[in-house]
């Protein structure tokens, strides 16, 4: 689970970091994803839901769709006049919130890898 | 790399809030510069910012670029397609003794509004300060994947 997030947590810093450099730009459409969901999508994918049924055990497995249409645009709390709906506070928080995230997801997979170092070693 | 897309973007945003000042500082500048002929007086000039959005559905969020195109800028990068003049009246002011004044007695000054010019030169800044915070964030968790099991 901790690599998926680690991906989706990396596309959606791009996006904020998107939404955050277009704060200035006329008409902009602010954007983000539903993390929960799409994560749930993704790991859903390669259990049950969704997966291919196989009458014989030799069947390759499907292959897991790779676009989810989870692109949302965010609702503004104030809108302003050229259309943009960049909120820069709303979008610094969000980033930072995404960071730390990215960096605990991170934590994990590294232990992970250090738990797998330690059984190789057999210190 | 996603994370590495972010630099794309937000040096994108640094550079499209350059050019801003860039212009404002301009205006300043020119903001009390006559020429003899009124067409050739200095106008206000503004960026316009534009944002680079692909399209193919799905394209950003997986932080991909167009592969029928591979010069194709990262998706959601600000572009500025061009630098218009702003077609504000430009200020009359009565100065008979002026070599520039015209039969009535006038002489046109450029439509520049210091003020304006002032509000969006700190607007520019902030916008750049938060663009480098983004970039300086991406850079600090692309060197934790990096340092990634040692």
């Amino acid at each position: 689970m901790h690599p998926n997030a680690l991906l989706l947590r990396a596309q959606r810093s791009e996006m904020l970091a998107a939404n955050i450099a277009n704060a200035d730009t006329p008409g902009y459409k602010a954007r983000d994803i539903n993390f929960q969901e799409v994560l749930a999508q993704q790991t859903a994918s390669h259990n049950q839901a969704g997966a291919m049924r196989k009458s014989d055990p030799r069947h390759l497995d499907g292959v897991a769709p790779q676009v989810f249409n989870t692109e949302q645009y965010r609702v503004p709390l104030m809108p302003s006049l050229d259309g943009n709906t960049v909120d820069v506070q709303l979008e610094q928080t969000e980033f930072a919130e995404n960071s730390v995230q990215f960096q605990a997801s991170l934590r994990f997979v590294n232990s992970r890898i250090k738990g797998m170092m330690t059984a190789i070693k057999g210190e | 790399m996603s994370l590495l897309n972010v630099f794309d973007v937000s040096g994108s945003g640094m550079a499209a809030q350059t050019l801003r000042l860039n212009t404002t500082a301009s205006n300043i500048a020119n903001a009390e510069s006559v020429a003899e002929n009124p067409e050739d007086t200095y106008r206000a000039r503004y960026p316009v910012f534009q944002a680079t959005l692909s399209d193919q559905v799905g394209m950003m969020q997986r932080g991909q670029k167009d592969p029928l195109n591979p010069d194709a800028l990262t998706p959601g990068t600000v572009t500025v397609p061009g630098v218009v003049e702003s077609d504000k009246p430009l200020s009359l002011r009565y100065q008979p003794e002026h070599p520039y004044a015209n039969d009535d007695g006038y002489v046109a000054y450029p439509n520049v509004s210091v003020v304006e010019e002032m509000a969006n030169m700190i607007s520019a800044s902030r916008s750049f300060q938060i663009n480098v915070e983004v970039m300086n964030t991406a850079k600090s968790l692309a060197e934790r994947v990096l340092s990634l099991g040692q």
